[in-house]
C-alpha cells in the first residue's frame, strides 16, 4: 500500500506536467482544428530559458526557494508566450485559409526549425539544472513519506489548471474561446474577434507548456533539446485520451496517463513505460474514439 | 439605413452575386426571396462581413462597412440569425445569450434585453441552464433570434428562420419577428417560404442566380402573377 501511494504521487506529479503540455495542444486544436506540432519545442524552450535565467540571476537565493521559482516560472511563461504569438503569426496565420495539410506541414517545419535552433543555441548535450532549487524533504502523507517536490509539482499544475478552467468557464473571453472552438463563423457573428481569440490561445498554451518545461528541469534535473519530442508525444496522447479539443479532457488525460505509466513502470517494468502509455491510447480509442470527454452532445439540425 | 450598391461576391472563380443593388429604410421589414442558390444567404454573409465583396459597396447609416471585419459590423448594430441557426450546442442557453451580448458593455441594458427575450420566448427562460444542443429545432431558432437580439441590433438579418420547422412554430416565430420590428428593429428576412415572408414584409426583392430581378412592395409582389407561379404555387 505504501509503495502504491508513493507511485500514485509520482504519477500525479508527472501527469500534471503532461496535462499542462496537453492543454496547449488541445486548446489550439479546439479553436483552429490544427495540431501545433511545434508545441513540444515551446515546452523545451521553456526548460532552457529557465536554465539560462537561473544562470543569470540566483532567483532562489534572493527571493527564497518558493518566491524565486514562482518568479522564474512567471518570467519564462511570459517569454515563451511571446514566442507562441510569433509562431502563430509566422507559421499559421498566413495559412489560415489554405488546405489543412499545408498548416500541418508548416507545423512540422516550425517544430524542426525550433528544435534545431535550440540545439544550435544550447548544444546537443544534456544540460543540468542546479540541484536543490526547491526543498525535497519527505513529507508524511496518509502515513507514507512522499518527497515534497512531487507534491509541489502536482499542486502547481493543479493550481494552473484550476485557474485556466475558471478563466475558460467563467470569463467573457473564456466563453468566446469556447464559442470560437464550436463554430468560428457563428462566433464572428457574435462580434467575437476570432483572430484575437487565436492569439490568446497561443499565449495561454505556450505559457503553460513553458511552465511545464521548467518543472521538468527542476524535477528530473537534466534537460536536452529533444525532450519536447517525447514529452510532446505523451502530452499529445493525453490530449487525445481525454478528447482532443476538450480542456477538462486534457487535464484528466494527462493525470491518467502519468499515473498509469508510473504504475506500469513500478509494477511491470520500467522498460515497458512507453509501451503502456501508447497501449492505453489504443485501448481508449478502440472503446471511445472521441476520447473520454470528447463531444458529449450532438448538435441537432 | 442600409444600401448595397453593385455588390459582387466571388467564391474562388465562381461569381455568386453579379452586382446586387438593395435599399433598406429604417423601420422596414424587407424580404429577400429566391430559389436555392440565388444568392440570398451570400447577400446576408456579405452584409455581415463573413464574405468580402470583390467589388461594390455596402453602406450602413452613412458608413461603408464592406471593408470592416465581421466583429466590427456587429458593433455597428447589425446582427444576423444565420441559416441553420448555428447555436453553440455544447454551451448552455444562458451562455449563448451572453455571447450574443459580447460586444455590449452595458450590463444593465443586457439584463433588460434578456428579460425582453425571455418574454418573447418564455421557453428559453425555462431552459436557460440546458445545453443549446438539447433544444428542439424551434427552440434553437428562438435561441438564435434571442442571441442576435442580445447585441442590441438596429438591423436584424434573418436567414431562413422557418427552415425545417412545423407550421405552428413558423407562425409563432413570424409573429415574433413582427413584434421585434415594431419595437424599432429594422429587419431583412431571407425566406423560401415566400408567402409568409411577403405577408410580414413591407417590401421585397426577388433574386435569381445572383441578380435582383424584381423589387416591389410586398402587396404588389403578392399580387404579381409571375411571382405567383414561380414562388407561391397556385394553391390558396
Amino acid at each position: 500500500m505504501d509503495f502504491f501511494l508513493q507511485q500514485l504521487f509520482n504519477g500525479l506529479a508527472v501527469g500534471g506536467i503532461y496535462a499542462l503540455v496537453a492543454l496547449g495542444y488541445t486548446m489550439v486544436y479546439g479553436v483552429m482544428k490544427l495540431m501545433n506540432f511545434a508545441h513540444g519545442e515551446l515546452f523545451t524552450m521553456g526548460a532552457f530559458l529557465g536554465l539560462t535565467l537561473l544562470g543569470v540571476f540566483s532567483f532562489t537565493e534572493v527571493l527564497g526557494p518558493f518566491g524565486g521559482i514562482f518568479v522564474l516560472i512567471l518570467m519564462v511563461m511570459g517569454m515563451v508566450a511571446i514566442m507562441g504569438v510569433l509562431l502563430e503569426r509566422v507559421a499559421y496565420r498566413p495559412l489560415r485559409n489554405s488546405p489543412r495539410l499545408s498548416a500541418i506541414v508548416s507545423a512540422l517545419g516550425a517544430s524542426i526549425f525550433l528544435q534545431n535552433a535550440i540545439m544550435l543555441m544550447y548544444g546537443a548535450r544534456f544540460q543540468v539544472y542546479p540541484h536543490g532549487l526547491l526543498p525535497n524533504t519527505p513529507v508524511s502523507l496518509f502515513g507514507v513519506d512522499i518527497p515534497l517536490l512531487r507534491i509541489l509539482l502536482f499542486l502547481v499544475s493543479v493550481f494552473m489548471m484550476a485557474g485556466l478552467y475558471f478563466f475558460v468557464q467563467r470569463t467573457r473571453i473564456g466563453t468566446a474561446i469556447r464559442a470560437a472552438a464550436i463554430d468560428q463563423d457563428a462566433a464572428r457573428l457574435m462580434g467575437i474577434n476570432v483572430d484575437r481569440v487565436i492569439q490568446i490561445v497561443f499565449i495561454i498554451g505556450p505559457a503553460l507548456g513553458a511552465a511545464a518545461g521548467v518543472m521538468v528541469g527542476i524535477y528530473y534535473g537534466q534537460i536536452n533539446f529533444t525532450m519536447g519530442w517525447i514529452f510532446g508525444l505523451k502530452a499529445f496522447t493525453a490530449a487525445i485520451i481525454g478528447g482532443i479539443g476538450n480542456i477538462p479532457g486534457a487535464m484528466l488525460g494527462g493525470l491518467l496517463l502519468g499515473v498509469l505509466e508510473t504504475m506500469g513502470a513500478a509494477y511491470i517494468s520500467t522498460a515497458w513505460k512507453d509501451a503502456i502509455a501508447f497501449g492505453v491510447l489504443i485501448l481508449i480509442l478502440l472503446v471511445r474514439p472521441r476520447g473520454i470527454l470528447g463531444e458529449r452532445v450532438a448538435d441537432k439540425l | 439605413m442600409l444600401s448595397l450598391e453593385n455588390l459582387v461576391v466571388k467564391y474562388g472563380n465562381v461569381e455568386a452575386l453579379h452586382g446586387i443593388d438593395m435599399e433598406v429604410a429604417e423601420g422596414e421589414i424587407v424580404s429577400v426571396l429566391g430559389a436555392n442558390g440565388a444568392g440570398k444567404s451570400t447577400t446576408l454573409m456579405g452584409i455581415s462581413g463573413l464574405v468580402k465583396p470583390a467589388s461594390g459597396s455596402i453602406v450602413f447609416e452613412g458608413t461603408p462597412i464592406h471593408t470592416l471585419p465581421a466583429h466590427k459590423i456587429v458593433e455597428m448594430g447589425i446582427a444576423q440569425v444565420p441559416e441553420g441557426r448555428r447555436v453553440f450546442g455544447t454551451l448552455t442557453v444562458s451562455e449563448n445569450l451572453r455571447l450574443g451580448a459580447f460586444t455590449s458593455r452595458d450590463r444593465n441594458r443586457d439584463a433588460r434585453t434578456r428579460d425582453w427575450i425571455f418574454s418573447l420566448f418564455p421557453i428559453l427562460k425555462e431552459r436557460r441552464r440546458q445545453l443549446a444542443g438539447t433544444l428542439s429545432g424551434g427552440e434553437q431558432q428562438m435561441l438564435a433570434i434571442g442571441r442576435a437580439l442580445m447585441a442590441h441590433p438596429r438591423l436584424l438579418l434573418l436567414d431562413e428562420p422557418s427552415l425545417g420547422l412545423a407550421p405552428l412554430i413558423i407562425k409563432a416565430i413570424f409573429e415574433t419577428i413582427r413584434e421585434i420590428n415594431s419595437s424599432g428593429v429594422t429587419v431583412v428576412l431571407v425566406e423560401q417560404n415566400a408567402r409568409a415572408a411577403l405577408r410580414l414584409a413591407h417590401r421585397g426583392y426577388v433574386l435569381e442566380v445572383g441578380k435582383v430581378v424584381l423589387a416591389d412592395t410586398a402587396e404588389s409582389l403578392l399580387a404579381n402573377p409571375e411571382i405567383h407561379s414561380a414562388y407561391l404555387g397556385h394553391g390558396a
